[in-house]
C-alpha cells in the first residue's frame, strides 16, 4: 500500500507536469527564433475581475500579434510578483508588463527587470521608482473632467455636490478628483464636502450618512471608486432620498453597470481594462522595433449613462 | 526511550520526498530548457526560502502534535513593526531587534496558552492570527512602509560572495535545528512529548516549559523569515505573509512529518519546501496557469499525508 502510494504521487506530479506542459503555451515546445518574441504579463490578482478583463486584452492581442505570452498571477503576494518577474527574465522574455500589487514592491520587480535589461511595461498603479518605458493606464483626470461635466448637466448651477475620495495619497484616484473638481466648479457647482472612504464599500456608506446629515442639501456626489459609490448609493436609500441625489462612480465594475441600470447610480465613469491589455502589448511592439513610445500612454475611459 | 526507531521511521519517508524531488527535477529539466541553470536553481532556493525557514519552526510544533497558524500573520506584523521602527528612528539595530522582538511575543503568547491555558494549538494560534493581522493593519491603515537601506534589507536582498544571503540563513538554520533535533536533549524531548506526552511528563520532564520554548523558537523563525520577506521585496505590507502557514504546513507535511506528531525531520521539511518551490517554478516557466499549481501541489499534500498515515499503520 506504501509502494502504490508513493508510485501514484510520483505518477501525479510527472503527469500532472507533462500534461499540463500541453494545456501551456504550445510554443514553449518551439525553439525561440528570431521572429518569434515572448512578453512576460506580471499580473497581481487573477481573484479580481478588472485584472482578468485586462489579461484577456493582453493575450488577445499576443496571440494576434504572434506572440508568446506568459501570464503569471502574483495573487495579492508581493513576494509572488517579484518571483514572477525573476521567472519571466530567465526565460529571456523580450519585454515584461507589470501590474503590481503596489507601487513600491512593484520598484523592486521592475528594478530586477533593468539589471537584466529587459524593457518593462506598467499596467496601471503605477510604480515610485525604477526605470519603464512606458506606464499604460486609464486617463483618470479626464475622466473626472468627464463625470464634473455631466454631474453640472443634471444639475441646476449653484447645486451642492460632495466628493468621495479613495486613500489619501494614492495618486492615480486623487487625479480623478482633480479632474471633478475643476470640471464641476468650472460648470457652476459648490463642492462643499470632500471625504476619504478608502476605496471601501463599508466605508463609503458612513462616510455619505455623514455628510447627509452635515449637508442636507446635497444633489450629487462624485466617487473616486466604484466601491464607495455603491456604499453611497445604500446610505442615500436608507435616509430616503433615493432618486434625489446624482451619484457618479469610476472604474466601470460589474455591480456600478448594473446599478447604473437600474437607475441608482446616475453615471459611471469605465475603465477599459482589456483595451489597456492590448495598448499594452501594442507599446511593447513599438519599442521592440524602434518607434518613440510615450512616456505615459494613455487609455481612453468612458462615461456609462442609462 | 525508543529514539532509534523513531528516527529509522522518519529516514524512510525523506527519502519518499526526496525520490519524489529527483524525479522531478528530471522531468523539468528535460521539458523545459531553462530550469537547471545556475540561476533558476538559486531562484527557486530564493524563493522558497522565506518558507522554509518558517517551516523549520513549524516542523517542531509539529513534532510535539501541535499546529501553529499565526506565522503568516505574525510575519506580517512582525514586518511592519520593523519597517515602521526603521522610518521613524532610522536605526537598523533596533529595526530588526522590533521585528524579531515582536515575533517571539506572539511565539509566547502561543506556547503559554497552549501549554498553560490548555488552549487547544489549533483554536490559540488561531485567535493569535486574527490579533496579529490586525495589528498589522492598525499600525499600518493599510499602507504598505517601503523603502529601506540596504543594512535594513541585507538578509532578504543582500549577497555574500554572488550567492544570495537568504540561502545562506536556510543552510544554517537548517544545520543548526537539524544538530538540534539530532543530538540535543532538547530535541528528543521535542519527539518525546510529541509521540507521548503524559508518558515524558511522568519522567520528571516540565513538557510545559519545553513546549512554551518550542512555540517561542518556531516564533524566532518567524521573525528571521519576516525580515528576510521585507527585505526582499523592500517593503512592509501588513497583508504579507497571508496563507504562508498553509504553505509551510504543507511543507512540512509532503517531508514526511506527521501531524500527530513524535515522527518526521525538518530535512523531510525543506525537501517538502523545495518540491513545492519546484512545482511553482517548473509550471511557471512552463506557462502553466496558477491555478493547475495549486492543484498540483493539493493533490501532493493530501498523497503525502495518505502515506504518512499508512506508514503509521504499518509501524503499529
Amino acid at each position: 500500500m506504501k509502494k502504490i502510494v508513493m508510485v501514484s504521487m510520483i505518477l501525479t506530479l510527472i503527469s500532472g507536469l507533462v500534461f499540463a506542459k500541453g494545456w501551456g503555451n504550445k510554443s514553449s515546445k518551439t525553439k525561440k527564433n528570431s521572429s518569434s518574441l515572448v512578453f512576460g504579463y506580471a499580473v497581481q490578482d487573477l481573484g479580481n475581475q478588472y485584472w482578468v478583463k485586462a489579461a484577456d486584452g493582453v493575450k488577445a492581442q499576443c496571440k494576434a500579434k504572434g506572440i508568446t505570452c506568459m501570464v503569471m498571477n502574483a495573487n495579492t503576494d508581493p513576494a509572488t510578483e517579484l518571483s514572477n518577474v525573476e521567472n519571466m527574465i530567465e526565460k529571456k522574455v523580450n519585454a515584461i508588463l507589470l501590474s503590481p500589487w503596489d507601487s513600491d514592491s512593484g520598484a523592486t520587480a521592475v528594478k530586477a527587470a533593468n539589471k537584466a535589461g529587459i524593457p518593462v511595461f506598467v499596467l496601471d498603479i503605477g510604480v515610485t521608482s525604477g526605470d519603464y518605458v512606458s506606464l499604460i493606464i486609464s486617463d483618470n483626470k479626464k475622466g473626472g473632467e468627464m463625470a464634473g461635466e455631466y454631474m453640472a448637466s443634471l444639475l441646476p448651477s449653484g447645486a451642492e455636490v460632495a466628493h468621495i475620495t479613495c486613500q489619501l495619497g494614492y495618486v492615480q484616484p486623487a487625479l480623478r478628483g482633480t479632474g471633478f473638481t475643476e470640471a464641476a466648479t468650472a460648470a457652476g457647482l459648490k463642492i462643499v464636502a470632500k471625504q476619504p472612504a478608502d476605496s471601501q464599500r463599508a466605508m463609503g456608506m458612513d462616510v455619505m450618512q455623514n455628510l447627509l446629515q452635515a449637508h442636507p442639501d446635497i444633489a450629487g456626489v462624485f466617487c473616486e471608486n466604484d466601491e464607495m459609490a455603491l456604499g453611497a448609493v445604500e446610505a442615500v436609500a436608507a435616509a430616503g432620498k433615493e432618486g434625489k441625489i446624482s451619484i457618479i462612480g469610476f472604474d466601470g465594475n460589474d455591480d456600478a453597470a448594473k446599478a447604473v441600470q437600474n437607475g441608482r447610480l446616475a453615471a459611471d465613469v469605465a475603465q477599459q481594462p482589456y483595451q489597456m491589455g492590448v495598448m499594452g502589448v501594442d507599446a511593447a511592439c513599438d519599442y521592440l522595433q524602434g518607434k518613440p513610445v510615450e512616456k505615459t500612454t494613455f487609455v481612453p475611459v468612458k462615461l456609462i449613462k442609462k | 526511550m525508543n529514539n532509534k526507531f523513531f528516527n529509522i521511521g522518519s529516514k524512510v519517508k525523506n527519502l519518499g520526498a526526496l525520490i519524489v524531488l529527483f524525479v522531478m527535477l528530471m522531468v523539468l529539466s528535460i521539458v523545459s530548457p531553462v530550469f537547471l541553470t545556475v540561476s533558476n536553481i538559486r531562484n527557486v532556493i530564493v524563493q522558497v526560502a522565506v518558507i522554509a525557514v518558517i517551516a523549520e519552526g513549524t516542523t517542531f510544533v509539529c513534532l510535539t502534535g501541535g499546529i501553529d497558524l499565526s506565522v503568516g500573520a505574525v510575519l506580517g506584523v512582525a514586518g511592519v513593526l520593523a519597517a515602521g521602527v526603521m522610518r521613524n528612528t532610522g536605526n537598523t539595530t533596533l529595526a530588526v531587534l522590533t521585528c524579531l522582538g515582536v515575533a517571539v511575543l506572539f511565539g509566547i503568547c502561543s506556547g503559554v496558552l497552549i501549554a498553560y491555558g490548555n488552549v487547544a494549538p489549533f483554536v490559540s494560534t488561531l485567535g493569535l492570527m486574527s490579533i496579529a493581522r490586525g495589528i498589522a493593519f492598525i499600525y499600518t491603515h493599510g499602507k504598505p512602509i517601503s523603502n529601506f537601506p540596504d543594512s535594513f534589507r541585507f538578509m532578504g536582498a543582500g549577497d555574500i560572495g554572488g550567492v544570495p544571503v537568504m540561502i545562506y540563513i536556510v543552510i544554517v538554520s537548517y544545520a543548526i535545528m537539524y544538530i538540534v533535533q539530532q543530538k540535543t536533549p532538547f530535541g528528543r524531548i521535542t519527539y518525546a512529548i510529541g509521540s507521548n506526552e503524559e508518558a515524558t511528563r511522568l519522567t520528571g520532564i516540565d513538557t510545559k516549559k519545553y513546549k512554551v520554548i518550542i512555540y517561542t523558537v518556531a516564533g524566532f523563525l518567524t521573525g528571521i523569515a519576516s525580515l528576510m520577506y521585507v527585505g526582499r521585496i523592500n517593503s512592509g505590507h501588513p497583508n504579507s505573509g497571508t496563507g504562508y502557514e498553509l504553505d509551510a504546513i504543507a511543507a512540512v507535511v509532503i517531508g514526511g512529518t506527521s501531524l500527530s506528531g513524535g515522527k518526521g525531520s525538518v530535512l523531510g521539511t525543506i525537501v517538502g519546501a523545495l518540491i513545492m518551490g519546484v512545482i511553482k517554478n517548473g509550471l511557471n516557466l512552463l506557462n502553466v496557469d496558477t491555478y493547475y499549481q495549486n492543484v498540483v501541489i493539493g493533490t501532493v499534500i493530501i498523497l503525502a499525508v495518505l502515506f504518512d498515515r499508512n506508514s503509521k499503520n504499518t509501524n503499529k
